[in-house]
């Protein structure tokens, strides 16, 4: 007998829907017979059969919701004698995927960014405005439209952004209503379409440049700091450049060095763009709409690993965020925790677990790295006297460094202990998964490095 | 569908596309000639000030290519249609009519300059007259000018970018994946690749595999065809039927124009990479100004009417100089201005 196991349609998929079985039960099978459909929020893709033989029984109903990769799903009756695959290896494998080759996020259930039980209502939202579900990717997306609908000018262009809806989906639907002209799939050739988005910009237009990966937007990384951050300087205030350059950052799921890589330091760093990192949802949407008004060049860090989780939005029209605020998003007394984008969430868990052992934390969402909103981060200090940043980047000359240098520098007599960074570890990002989980910073580091502080 | 249409000069294809004498009035030779003549003298004396110290960092010297800027701008509808260029634009922005003061004050890094003194020779901008750029990454200016051409078509105003880069910025990726987007999506862009043999002090056929650059385009479907830069009336009427097309909505071309640069890459280039002889041979026989100077004897222009274009030119430069260096260094405020737009 062999298995027949629930593949996996992307490094990121950990669960999915079977939508339809091709077989039944008595029916004879031969290796690369398309067997079965299954999909994600994302994706939808057909499963072939690896091994041939009779099939014994269906252990999976189809239409079934949350399967977990690895599942057995169908029975065959095959060649005794070959021994039994291991569960590691699934017995079907992608044929045709026909949706997104760029790593599907995780599911909601699978999301490593838990809602804290303790998490503050936003100020800025007001009390009675309902609260509406919505991924990180729809409130991209629903910033985007309501912009675009706004403002003739802005328009969106980048690799697959038209009729494949977004690498990543994010886009998805805006073709069909804002049409090609302003929904403008390019070539590959990011530091080409960069350039000519700056191009369009300093001519007026407000283009949103989608990046598939921030990886990618490395090719383009002349255009983003000579013409589009400093030709407002150079040309004595005459030219503005009102640019969104946007797309997924940071590590995703076992893609290795060249695709896992956050980029928040490197932008951070220039005078003339504002950097922007959001974490949640409606941040996400708030922000990115103040990023597509704003009249200087963006560069707005979504995390790979974040599109498919679900938070609430306010639904209110016109939902804008301040540029450069921070946000206190748990209060505490004990030691302050600064992150921002994924490892916000993996700061409140922290905090949570903390709180189990007596330890109060606060967490301060930094949101915008530049001009980062060093005013919150010191009060915060001022009232808790102990500082852990904590980054997804690397630690040598990052986020961290700047946060503790802007605190060591302005509220250095608040301190009561050294204050310590979280961040990747000082090597490429690793492909084996044990190695990865090593090097990426999370929960337990977090919550080490404040008992540290606390010692 | 068009085919790659890359065609020679019209003598070279066998066939008379235009008249092969270009015509001008007296008027307009004359206009070219003070144009030509204002760029020399001006990038003369934006040389002196360079060794008296008024100019610092580079320096890129127009001098033997004011045929290619003055001619093409006979196409611009100013204030509409759009320009950039590189490093080596003090010509392309005199003939665009930016304010010789605000040029030479800039150079001197003056708050009276173009960009109160923070963006240098390299860096000037002028909206009024569509002047884009001053873009010192070398190659940089054709995405960017690629662009400004989206722009246009995207509002549908028939605008037209004007996109100069020389024959070193050809070799450039981006130069390419900017022709790929162009031809594709039938961009208003004008690639004048001023071809003046050197890229800094390496000659063309050092540092390319294949130096008939108006051929760049053919993998792409891009027409072009090479024009003598040194006779300002060729490269009039090549840019004008390019432009025609590009206004019609049939897309980009590329003009090879074909000049060479008297002066040095920079004010520090050791001159090892060519001989005087070459440089003396081009200023004898191939000087644009010279050329001009002929059409407009043959037009019965006077001596004493080109004198005082002369003199008019000669005091336009000598105002700017005087203005370069009277003009106060930038306000330190300055320093904290301008990095962004206040929302």
């Amino acid at each position: 007998m062999t298995d027949i196991l629930m593949p996996a349609l992307s490094p990121t998929m950990e669960e999915g829907t079977l939508t339809k079985w091709h077989i039944k039960a008595g029916d004879t099978v031969s290796a690369g017979q398309v067997i079965a459909e299954i999909e994600t929020d994302k994706a939808t893709m057909e499963v072939e059969a690896v091994d041939e033989g009779e099939v014994l029984e269906i252990l999976v109903a189809e239409g079934s919701e949350g399967v977990k990769v690895n599942t057995p799903i169908a029975r065959l009756a095959g060649d005794e004698v070959a021994p039994a695959p291991k569960a590691a290896e699934p017995q079907s494998q992608p044929m045709t995927q026909t949706e997104a080759e760029a790593p599907v996020q995780a599911p909601k259930a699978a999301a490593p960014a838990a809602k804290p039980t303790a998490e503050l209502r936003d100020p800025e939202i007001p009390a009675d405005a309902k609260l509406v579900k919505t991924t990180i990717r729809d409130a991209l997306r629903d910033a985007m439209a309501e912009e675009m609908r706004r403002d003739d000018a802005v328009f969106l262009m980048g690799e697959e952004v038209a009729q494949y809806q977004g690498a990543y989906k994010v886009s998805r639907e805006l073709l069909q209503e804002f049409g090609p002209q302003r929904v403008v799939d390019t070539p590959i050739t990011e530091h080409g379409f960069a350039g000519l988005g700056v191009g369009a910009a300093m001519a007026g237009l407000k283009p949103i440049v989608e990046f598939m990966t921030w990886n990618f937007g490395m090719q383009a990384i002349d255009h983003i700091i000579n013409s589009a951050a400093k030709t407002l300087y150079m040309s004595g205030g005459q030219i503005r450049c009102p640019i969104v350059f946007r797309g997924p950052n940071g590590a995703a799921s076992r893609v290795g060095a060249q695709h896992s890589q956050d980029y928040s330091a490197w932008y951070a760093q220039i005078p003339g763009l504002k950097v922007i990192a959001p974490y949640d949802a409606a941040d996400a949407k708030g922000l990115l709409k103040a990023a597509i008004r704003d009249p200087n060049p963006i560069v707005f860090l979504e995390h790979e690993m974040m599109y498919g989780i679900e938070f609430d939005v306010p639904e209110i029209e016109d939902y804008v965020v301040p540029i450069g605020k921070a946000k206190v998003r748990r209060e505490g007394t004990d030691v302050t925790i600064t992150a921002h984008s994924r490892m916000v969430g993996f700061a409140l868990q922290a905090a949570e677990k903390l709180a189990e052992e007596g330890i109060s934390a606060e967490v301060v969402d930094l949101r915008t790295l530049r001009p980062l909103d060093t005013e919150t981060i010191i009060n915060s200090v001022k009232k808790t006297n102990r500082l852990v940043s904590a980054e997804e980047g690397w630690g040598r000359m990052g986020v961290g460094a700047e946060v503790v240098a802007s605190v060591i520098a302005e509220a250095f007599d608040y301190l009561d202990a050294p204050p310590l960074r979280v961040h990747q570890e000082d090597v490429p990002l690793p492909y084996a998964a044990n190695l990865e989980a090593l090097s990426i910073p999370g929960v337990d580091k977090i919550v080490a490095a404040v008992k540290q502080v606390m010692a | 569908m068009a085919k790659a249409a890359v065609q020679k000069s019209s003598s070279e294809q066998g066939e008379i596309r235009i008249p092969n004498t270009p015509q001008a009035s007296k008027e307009d030779l004359l206009r070219y000639y003070r144009e030509m003549v204002l760029i020399r003298r001006f990038e003369e004396r934006a040389g002196q000030l360079y060794g008296m110290g008024l100019i610092g960092g580079f320096c890129h010297l127009y001098i033997g290519q004011e045929a290619v800027a003055v001619g093409v701008q006979e196409s611009v509808k100013q204030g509409h249609d759009k320009i950039i260029t590189g490093y080596r634009d003090h010509g392309h922005m005199l003939a665009a009519g930016m304010d010789p003061n605000a040029v030479m004050a800039e150079l001197t890094g003056r708050a009276g300059g173009s960009s109160k003194g923070k963006g240098g020779s390299m860096h000037m901008f002028d909206v009024p007259t569509g002047f884009y750029g001053g873009h010192g990454i070398v190659g940089a200016q054709v995405a960017l000018g690629t662009g400004l051409a989206f722009a246009g078509k995207y509002r549908g105003d028939d605008s037209v970018s004007f996109v100069y880069f020389g024959d070193g910025a050809s070799n450039q990726g981006q130069v390419y994946e900017s022709f790929n987007m162009a031809q594709l999506w039938k961009l208003p862009a004008i690639y004048i690749i001023e071809n003046n043999e050197y890229a800094m002090g390496t000659a063309i056929d050092r540092a390319s595999s294949t130096t008939e650059l108006y051929m760049r385009g053919a993998s792409f479907g891009i027409p072009g065809e090479q024009v003598d830069g040194m006779d300002v009336l060729a490269v009039r009427d090549a840019t004008a039927r390019a432009v025609a097309r590009a206004r019609a909505g049939e897309g980009p071309y590329i003009l090879e124009v074909k000049t060479y640069r008297y002066r040095g890459h920079s004010m520090s280039d050791p001159a090892k990479y060519r001989s005087k002889e070459e440089v003396d041979e081009v200023k004898k026989t191939r000087d644009p100004i010279d050329h001009i100077k002929m059409l407009l004897a043959a037009a019965k222009v006077t001596e004493d009417e080109l004198k005082a274009v002369d003199n008019e030119v000669k005091a336009i430069v000598a105002e700017s100089v005087q203005f370069a260096q009277e003009s106060p260094e930038p306000d330190p405020s300055e320093l904290y201005t301008d990095v962004y737009v206040e929302a």
